[in-house]
């Protein structure tokens, strides 16, 4: 195998890499043998602790409903989050200097933002100024701030879509005499949207994760919150983080694989433009090359 | 208008924001090494290692880091006895076990932007530097290295920021950083949005200039193709 960092290797080399291959395993052996045996001394393992997994009653008393809640704020959040994105994002991009400014002005404020900051305020501004009945509370509190966050993640996702599309296209809408309106929702729009798919979807993973903020900080009933639940049932602490996190890394890593499939399908296909927008793209877009003064700002949807 | 800040002595506010930075440039050093050793792992000619680096990346990438913040704290302090060194220091504890969470998480993030930038410099680059003569170190540290650290430093910059607001996920197991004295302080007072601006100020103010300076510097070093 070949890269810019090694050439294929002769018979010094493998003999070196077979070297490294049996102290790395030993290394790993010996970090897996402590864990086994910690988990061993803690009565960890015991079947007892493992065994509610496999009996209908933890899932469908805790897991499936903590899970339910999970999606089901991850879906709120998207549902809404994306038009305000695309409103913001095209805001943002407008000729208008009084649209433009205050548009990039509310993006890069909530970008900048911990999520968790714009949960617990939401919370609290629904005490105190709505009559929202406090079991449904966390809900609200959990989505606005995702809402928030994300709309505004969203917001530059869209611009990236539409900035990655080549100039010819806006140029033969005008040449054709179409508006600046008509060129961007009936040109740009529509292509910009499948560019930015996969950014999308991968975007979804970010919000899955962060709904467990609310779990920890607002009550939220979501996937962590009922496993603690749980564990304080059955007394099975490391089982459960265990289930819950390979939960969520099966949900999320599906949803990566569909992100980068999506993305190479789109790169493949012959009728688009060619402009896709991975997920890693995203941040790459620089408020200076659209004409605006703000800086790059709080990147990085991690 | 701001007389309530003085009813809060332990943590200030200026004291809660230091434990942020602090949490920020600790969990920084440390996921910037690890990265890079995993990295390293996930562009190394040994299969085990690059199986190892892509599944750890995978994994971790994958879990909230609320989960894996809060199982610092529940799983490994409580059952593996993992305690950083503080067994007895509540406070202590908490902020070791939330950098060392901040650590495993974030390290997953700087692994895929070094090997993103290493995968940026074509390999017609290390194939003419071979040509010439040169040797592996000197190809390493002339040519392939110079190249890819200039192109990762947008992508580092931004995990930079990211992990700046992850921090606050700290709050979950009770470190006294930012997040949880605003919880603590609107649950309190009555000015919510007075606070609420206070703290988004914060952070605006520790996010916006690293965004600026480290956009400005990866712009200026870009390596043009």
């Amino acid at each position: 195998m070949t890269s810019v960092l090694y050439d294929a290797p002769g018979p010094r080399a493998k003999r070196r890499n077979v070297l490294f291959s049996v102290l790395f395993f030993v290394l790993l052996a010996l970090l897996l043998w402590w864990i086994w045996q910690t988990l061993d001394d803690k009565g960890q393992l015991e079947w007892a602790l493992w065994k509610p997994f496999t009996t209908s009653e933890a899932w469908t008393t805790y897991l499936l409903p903590g899970l339910a809640d999970t999606l089901k704020a991850a879906a709120l959040s998207m549902v809404i989050a994306l038009p305000l994105g695309a409103v913001l994002g095209i805001a943002r991009m407008s000729d208008h200097r009084w649209v433009r400014i205050p548009a990039g002005a509310v993006v890069e404020f909530f970008r900048a933002i911990p999520v968790l900051l714009l949960m617990l305020f939401a919370n609290e501004f629904y005490v105190r100024s709505t009559g929202i009945p406090s079991d449904e509370r966390p809900l609200y509190a959990v989505v606005t701030g995702l809402v928030l966050y994300n709309a505004s993640v969203l917001a530059e996702i869209v611009r990236a879509g539409i900035l990655s599309l080549p100039k010819g296209q806006s140029e033969a809408a005008m040449a054709i005499g179409l508006r600046k309106s008509q060129t961007m929702s009936s040109i740009l729009l529509p292509q910009a949207v499948t560019a930015m798919l996969p950014a999308i979807v991968s975007q979804l993973v970010v919000i899955v994760k962060d709904t467990a903020l609310g779990g920890v900080m607002l009550g939220f009933t979501e996937l962590l919150n009922t496993r603690s639940t749980l564990a304080a049932n059955y007394a099975n602490v490391v089982p459960s983080f265990i289930v819950v996190a390979v939960i969520f890394i099966v949900l999320n890593f599906i949803l990566t694989s569909f992100a980068s499939w999506l993305e190479r399908r789109l790169r493949r296909s012959k009728r688009s433009t060619g402009a896709v927008l991975g997920a890693d793209k995203v941040d790459d877009v620089n408020a200076a090359e659209v004409g605006g003064s703000y800086g790059t700002g709080a990147g990085g949807s991690i | 208008m701001f007389d309530f800040l003085s009813d809060y002595d332990d943590p200030t506010l200026l004291g809660a924001f230091w434990v942020t930075v602090q949490l920020t440039v600790l969990s920084a050093i440390g996921s910037l090494i690890w990265g890079t050793l995993l990295a390293a792992m996930r562009v190394s000619p040994v299969p085990l290692m690059r199986g190892f680096g892509t599944a750890y990346v995978n994994i971790v990438r994958n879990i909230p880091l609320t989960v894996i913040i809060v199982f610092t704290s529940l799983g490994l302090a409580n059952i593996f006895g993992v305690t950083m060194g503080a067994p007895d220091d509540f406070e202590a504890k908490a902020f070791r076990l939330a950098v060392l969470g901040l650590v495993a998480y974030t390290a997953a993030f700087v692994c895929e932007a070094i090997r993103s930038g290493i995968n940026t410099v074509p390999v017609g680059q290390a194939e003419a530097a071979r040509a010439i003569g040169l040797s592996f170190s000197q190809i390493l540290r002339l040519i392939v290295l110079p190249q890819a650290f200039r192109s990762v430093i947008g992508p580092l910059a931004n995990v930079l920021i990211a992990l700046t607001k992850n921090t606050t996920v700290a709050a979950a197991i009770g470190v006294a950083e930012a997040a949880l004295l605003m919880k603590e302080m609107i649950e309190n007072e009555a000015q919510t949005v007075l606070i609420g601006a206070i703290f988004a100020f914060g952070f605006v103010v520790l996010t916006l200039p690293t965004g600026l300076f480290l956009g400005w510097l990866s712009k200026r070093l870009a390596v043009k193709r």
